[in-house]
């Protein structure tokens, strides 16, 4: 297997080439968007919130692989969970999730999401979230 | 020398030219000189004999490793003086690079000199260092800043530049070549134009000057700012050129040691020019390492240079085109398009692409190029650029074209 491939698995391209819950949410309790201002990419997520728990999540953007495929895996495992548990999701869950050797250049790529998560529902500073 | 000479015109080897740069040793192919270009031996060396043979400060003392250093930092001066043919020494300050060369007219001459309502045209194509301190400035005395749009073809509109020249505007800023869409600009005809109108001009020299050299009294602009990192020089120091009669009118940029002639608590009175606007120690070693860079292109010699980046050029954008989806930015090949190939590939991120053949040892740049306004007007978040240089050979060209096959194979 070719170095690229290794590190485009095919999980990764499906996930961005077959985003999923990828869109808006009409109404959403949470909305919030993220640039990298290293690229212009950008990523946003509306959550519908019941009761503390996440019934829907969408995300909209544009990006490269690694950050849309990110957004996606994300998405998924953000669904049905409390706001709570979901607060606890960190850079290495994201990163463990990939489940690739990410370089220091495209860190920022795979964890758009994560900073919009953090940023959107819990109102962490950006400039916080950076740091960590 | 890398030269050899034919009837009249000096070709150049390019392998005896990239026997001088040791990186090549490693094997990458490195197409991203617009970003910062790699530098030889003769300029790596220059630096190394100041640090190992007469380390001191200039200026300042009277023995002999200082009068060494301040005899080599002043002859560089004099070789950047010949370099874009200016009238005297005292016109080429040193600064830290084009940024600073830009900020310096910016907050010197422009806080002097630009009022409330005044204009200040620039360019929709500027690297955001000939654009933010126009921008800052303009907020600062509520001057009005307006920006030339690109044609299709990314070209500066020069109806549009026409029209904004009857308006009578105070300053002209654009680029001598665009760092995103590889256009030459037509610098000669735009700087009489706004001269012709009482407009100061400022060219960004960065990508121009390594790759064609820059005559000042030939172009007749008032400053020309470039970087030493570009053209085979160390990072850290870049020049700004100024007619002397502006220089000598403006007010110091930053103040402190060496921009002096007298300093008592009730007032100081300031060096004469070029030292007036070079306060503090000096990068004495990347000064003299400019120097040798400047030796080393105009030993080589710009015909010789552009003619290399030329077929080069024509050679990357021909295989280029042949790949489906991909679509390049700016000029097609012609004596306006210089070797800075921006493009995309649809369905694949550049920031992929740049991954995928950094895994193959190509080098290129990926994203916004500091050219973001460009970006927006492209109607794109990013490109991927190669750009080329005096040392680029059709191997490299050749690994990118195959880097970028095999990105469209994995992503296709």
């Amino acid at each position: 297997m070719a170095a690229d491939e290794q590190f485009y698995r095919e999980y990764i391209l499906d996930h961005y080439k077959n985003p999923r819950n990828f869109g808006r949410i009409e109404a959403a309790d949470i909305t919030h968007e993220e640039y990298n201002p290293l690229c212009g990419d950008m990523v946003g997520m509306d959550f519908r919130v019941r009761d503390g728990v996440i019934e829907d999540v969408k995300f909209h953007g544009r990006g490269c692989a690694i950050s849309q495929a990110s957004a996606s895996l994300l998405t998924e495992r953000l669904k049905g969970m409390t706001l709570d548990e979901a607060q606890q999701v960190g850079k290495d869950d994201v990163l463990e999730e990939l489940g690739i050797d990410i370089s220091p250049a495209r860190l920022k790529c795979a964890l758009l999401s994560l900073k919009v998560l953090k940023v959107g529902a819990y109102g962490l500073a950006a400039e916080e979230e950076d740091e960590q | 020398m890398a030269t050899t000479s034919t009837s009249s015109t000096k070709t150049l080897d390019v392998e005896s030219v990239r026997r001088d740069f040791p990186i090549f040793e490693t094997g990458i192919a490195y197409l991203d000189s617009a970003n910062t270009s790699q530098r030889p031996r003769q300029v790596t060396g220059a630096m190394q004999e100041y640090f190992e043979k007469y380390n001191a400060n200039i200026l300042r003392a009277a023995y002999g490793i200082s009068e060494t250093a301040t005899e080599r930092f002043e002859g560089a001066r004099e070789k950047v003086k010949r370099f874009v043919n200016a009238r005297s020494a005292k016109e080429i300050i040193f600064t830290s690079g084009t940024t600073e060369s830009i900020n310096l007219v910016a907050y010197s001459w422009g806080r002097a000199n630009v009022r409330a309502g005044d204009l200040i045209v620039c360019t929709v194509m500027e690297h955001h260092s000939n654009l933010v301190p126009w921008q800052v400035l303009a907020a600062e005395k509520q001057a009005r800043l307006e920006f030339v749009d690109v044609d299709q073809q990314g070209r500066l509109r020069q109806d549009q530049f026409q029209a904004l020249l009857e308006q009578k505007p105070k300053l002209v800023a654009f680029n001598q070549i665009s760092n995103t869409l590889g256009t030459v600009n037509p610098y000669r005809e735009m700087t009489a134009a706004a001269g012709s109108a009482g407009a100061k001009v400022l060219i960004d020299g960065a990508q121009g000057a390594p790759h064609m050299g820059f005559d000042v009294q030939d172009a007749g602009c008032d400053f020309y700012a470039f970087s030493s990192h570009k053209m085979c020089g160390p990072t850290g120091v870049g020049v700004l050129w100024g007619r002397r009669e502006l220089l000598e009118e403006m007010p110091p940029f930053m103040a402190g040691g060496e921009m002096i002639k007298v300093v008592r608590l009730e007032g100081t009175t300031y060096a004469d020019l070029p030292h007036k606007f070079e306060a503090g120690t000096q990068p004495i070693a990347e000064v003299i390492g400019l120097g040798a860079a400047v030796d080393y292109l105009t030993g080589i010699g710009f015909d010789a240079i552009r003619a290399h980046e030329e077929q080069l050029t024509e050679y990357a954008y021909e295989a280029l085109t042949e790949i489906e989806g991909l679509r390049i930015f700016g000029p097609p090949l012609g004596p306006d398009r210089a070797g800075v190939l921006s493009f995309d590939v649809a369905g694949i991120h550049p920031h992929d692409l740049s991954t995928i053949l950094d895994r193959n040892g190509v080098c290129v740049r990926s994203g916004h190029n500091c050219t973001m306004p460009l970006m927006t007007r492209l109607d794109v978040a990013a490109v991927a650029r190669a750009s080329l240089y005096l040392y680029t050979t059709k191997t490299e060209v050749d690994r990118l074209v195959q880097g970028l096959k095999e990105a469209k194979r994995i992503f296709e």
